[in-house]
Order: C-alpha cells, then structure tokens, then sequence
C-alpha cells in the first residue's frame, strides 16, 4: 500500500449477495470518514429506495440515493438509483444516464468504477465484492490503470463467487480479501484514516 | 481490444472533438455531460478500429458518414412504451382532469427518441377521450430516430413488457387493440398518428416553436450540465402557458433553475409540475 496516497473516494461494486455484505460494510465506516463512498448495487429496475433508506438507518454514516449534478462530498455514502447509470463528472458531480444496460446492468459497476478512475485516479479505491456476473471487472482494472487502489472479495467468503473471480482474472487487484479483512483495512489508520 | 486509460491529453481531444463537431456540423455537445459524452467516444472509437479521438475527428470532418455514425451514438436512444408507467398512472389522474376542462390541448413530447412514449400518450389521451381535440408535436434532433418514430412500427420481443407496463399505467382496454403483429414486428394503429407532428428539433440550438399546454421531457436534461439544463428549461417555461404542466424523468428537478417557485409540485415522486397562473 502507497502511503504516500491520500484516499479521497471509494467505489464498490455488489450484486447477488451484495445487500448482506453492504449491511456489514457500511455501519462499519464513521460518520467522519474521509472519503466519499459510491456504491453500485445491482437490483431490479423497479426497486424503491427501501435499500438505501435501510442501509442509512443502520449507520452512522449518511447514505443516500444519489441525485444528478450532486457534489461528491467526504463522510457520504452515494447509491446509484435503481434503473440509472452512475457516473462521475470531471468536476466531481454525480452524473445519471439511462444508456443502453452494460453487462445486463442498469446501474452498471464498470460505468461507475471507469469515470470513477478518470476523475480521482491514484486518489481513488476499487472494491468488487459478491455477485453472480462479470461486471466491475473492466471497472476495476480501470481503477487500477490509473493508479488507484484495487481490492476484490476472497471468492471463497463471497456470498456468490462468479463476480470477484472475474475480477481476480482481468484486474489482477492489490488485495484479495474477506469481507471482515476489507473492513479492517477501510479503518486501518495510515491507508484511508489519519495515522 | 483493450481501451487506455483516459489521459489530460485525451480529454484535449474530445474538447476538440465537439468543438470541430459545432464548427463543421452545427451539432452542439459542448455542454453536455462530459463522462456521458466520453464513454460513447470511446465506444465508438473502438467500433471504427481509430486509435485516437483525434483521428476520430480527422474522420468525421472528411467523412459526414462518419459524422453519421457517431451522432447516433451519441444520441439517448433508450426509451420503451409506458416507461415508469406510474408516471402515466399520475398523469391520468392528477393531470388528465385539468386537462378535460380544455377546449383544444397542444403537448409538446421534446427528445421524443423512436417514439414509444408520443405513441403512449395517444393512446392514454384517447382513452381518456381527449385525443380528437389534442394536437401532439414531437420531436428530436436525431432525424434517424424521428423517421422510426413516424413507421410506429417496433420489434414484437418487446410487446410483453409494454403490455405490464401499459396494464400498471390504468390501461383502460386490452393493449393489443392498439397494435397488429406482423412477422417480428409490431404495427400500431396509423389512427394513432392522426394528431401527432413528428419534427426534427433541437432543444441545444433550436428555439421554441409553439405554445403548449403540457412539455414532457424525460430522461433528457440529465444528460446536460446545470448550465445548458437552464437554458433548455427557459425554452420549456416559454413555451407553456400559465396553468400548463411540465413532465420529467424520476430524477430530474426544477430545483436550482429559474422555474422553481413558479411552478408547483403536482407529484413530487413522478415529477411532474404545474406552471402556476400569476
């Protein structure tokens, strides 16, 4: 790990299996954490925000849906609406689309991860966590080409191994880790916390 | 083939790109969403075997072919009938009332794309006994897409879809008394088409055109910066007349530009908005 990088965003892909694994990831992260959090979870293009609304009440840090033209802001976790690309603006605003799917996806975890990777670059951190498809795996090499820092779920402690294998193959990511260890690390002080 | 990872120097050339595009074409993509643009750049950089945006813009300036090609790219082409058909829910019961009490209606369907939802609303309108007194313009600036739209003529796989979305949407009849099938296509009722203007327009460059008691414009301005989503909003606000109604895509606002305030909130979750009468 870089220590000289300051961490300023970080995106994670879910599918299948994704909500239980958000459920433990997410309340682990304080309401100051220092970097802005955006998640692609895959689901059924006509889901409510009952996700979302679930996710904010279990923990302390804000997560919203996110709205188009928002600023990406530290201590904010932002989910990509159901049925809408997520993308990240040159300026640091959250862009929607309802482009063609990609991978079978809308929201699509490489559309985030690629404009993710082209506006933060070394300052940002790619997770692919649990899921049945191959999405995020191009995303994450994204990430990784432009220098940032790259963690795929152990498949054998993901809920659905398909999507962190595929992952493992094209990123060749960083860290290869269960979830518990990938929490440990989102709080290790010196890598996204102050030392 | 695997695409580079965007460099400063890549996004020199699509500034330049959508610079030479205005120059050459009169095609305005300047202010639109920068990321938006890029991936369907790069999509289309690697359907032409280019190996640069530059090259790509060597191409379209030489080749209107070319230019072709990459304007349908970049045009927003997703759309299905009764798309979020609780919109269409709303609008037949918060809207379609008001509407009654009108002699003669003009709706303006603006980024219309292939013309599912111009074909939506005729048939809402017609259910709801409106559609003789309706006059619809719609309209977009892909003239591919607004020659499709005039067939009325759409691939039959989807026709399963459209009828759910139709049934959640308060559809009053069977949906198949609106169509024939044909092979793998499905054909609606030329009927249908009596009171709709299709016309090439763009809501970047082109001014308005007519005055209207309703725009619905989904899914469109997110495509747009804050600055070029204002303008078009202005274009919009002009068009409809005190009492008109405005429709947008789920997650799209009249927040933050000059229409807030002057507009009430009709239904807040499906967006649609009521130009107050001062």
């Amino acid at each position: 790990m870089n220590k000289q990088t300051t961490y300023r965003a970080i995106v994670i892909g879910a599918s299948s299996g994704g909500l239980h694994a958000l459920k433990r990831l997410l309340p682990a992260l304080p309401a100051d954490y220092p970097c802005a959090v955006l998640v692609v979870q895959h689901m059924s293009p006509h889901s409510d925000n009952y996700m979302t609304t679930m996710l904010n009440m279990a923990s302390s840090i804000k997560v919203k849906e996110a709205d188009e033209k928002e600023v990406v802001v530290p201590g904010t976790v932002y989910v990509a609406p159901p049925d809408y690309h997520m993308m990240v603006e040159a300026d640091e605003t959250i862009s929607l689309s309802v482009d063609n799917k990609v991978n079978y996806s809308r929201p699509s975890i490489d559309v985030l991860f690629e404009t993710a990777a082209d506006t933060f670059g070394e300052q940002l951190i790619g997770i692919v966590l649990t899921g049945a498809n191959a999405d995020g795996a191009a995303g994450l090499r994204a990430v990784k080409n432009a220098g940032g820092y790259t963690i795929v779920q152990d498949p054998e402690d993901a809920e659905s191994p398909v999507m962190p294998a595929a992952a493992i193959r094209l990123a060749k990511p960083h860290s290869i880790l269960s979830l518990d260890e990938i929490i440990k690390v989102l709080l290790k002080p010196g890598f996204v916390l102050p030392l | 083939m695997e695409h580079q990872q965007p460099t400063p120097t890549e996004n020199i050339e699509l500034e330049l790109l959508l610079q030479a595009m205005y120059l050459q074409y009169g095609y305005d993509f300047r202010d639109y969403s920068r990321a938006h643009i890029k991936r369907r750049v790069i999509h289309r950089l690697m359907q032409s075997g280019l190996s640069s945006i530059s090259e790509l813009q060597h191409k379209i300036l030489h080749d209107p072919l070319c230019f072709e090609k990459l304007i349908r790219d970049l045009s927003i082409n997703v759309t299905e009938m009764f798309r979020n058909p609780y919109f269409y829910k709303s609008m037949r019961q918060n809207v379609i009332p008001l509407l009654k009490t009108y002699p003669f209606l003009k709706i303006w369907i603006a980024g219309c794309s292939s013309g599912e939802e111009v074909y939506s609303f005729a048939i809402l309108l017609k259910e709801e006994g409106l559609y003789e007194r309706t006059q619809i313009y719609a309209t977009d600036f892909n003239h591919d897409v607004i020659q499709k739209a005039k067939t009325g003529v759409y691939p039959i796989k989807y026709i399963k879809e459209y009828t759910a979305n139709y049934q959640q949407a308060g559809g009053k009849h069977s949906f198949s008394n609106y169509y024939h099938a044909s092979n793998d296509s499905v054909i609606f009722d030329p009927e249908l088409k009596k009171q709709i203007v299709f016309a090439v327009h763009n809501l970047v460059t082109d001014a308005v055109f007519a005055e209207v008691n309703m725009v619905i414009c989904r899914n469109v301005l997110i495509y747009f910066n804050r600055k070029l989503q204002n303008k078009v909003l202005d274009i919009f606000d002009e068009s409809i007349l005190p009492g008109g109604y405005i429709g947008l895509g789920s997650k799209e606002t009249l927040q933050f530009s000059s229409l807030d305030g002057r507009y009430k909130t009709v239904d807040a979750k499906e967006k649609i908005f009521k130009k107050k009468i001062e």
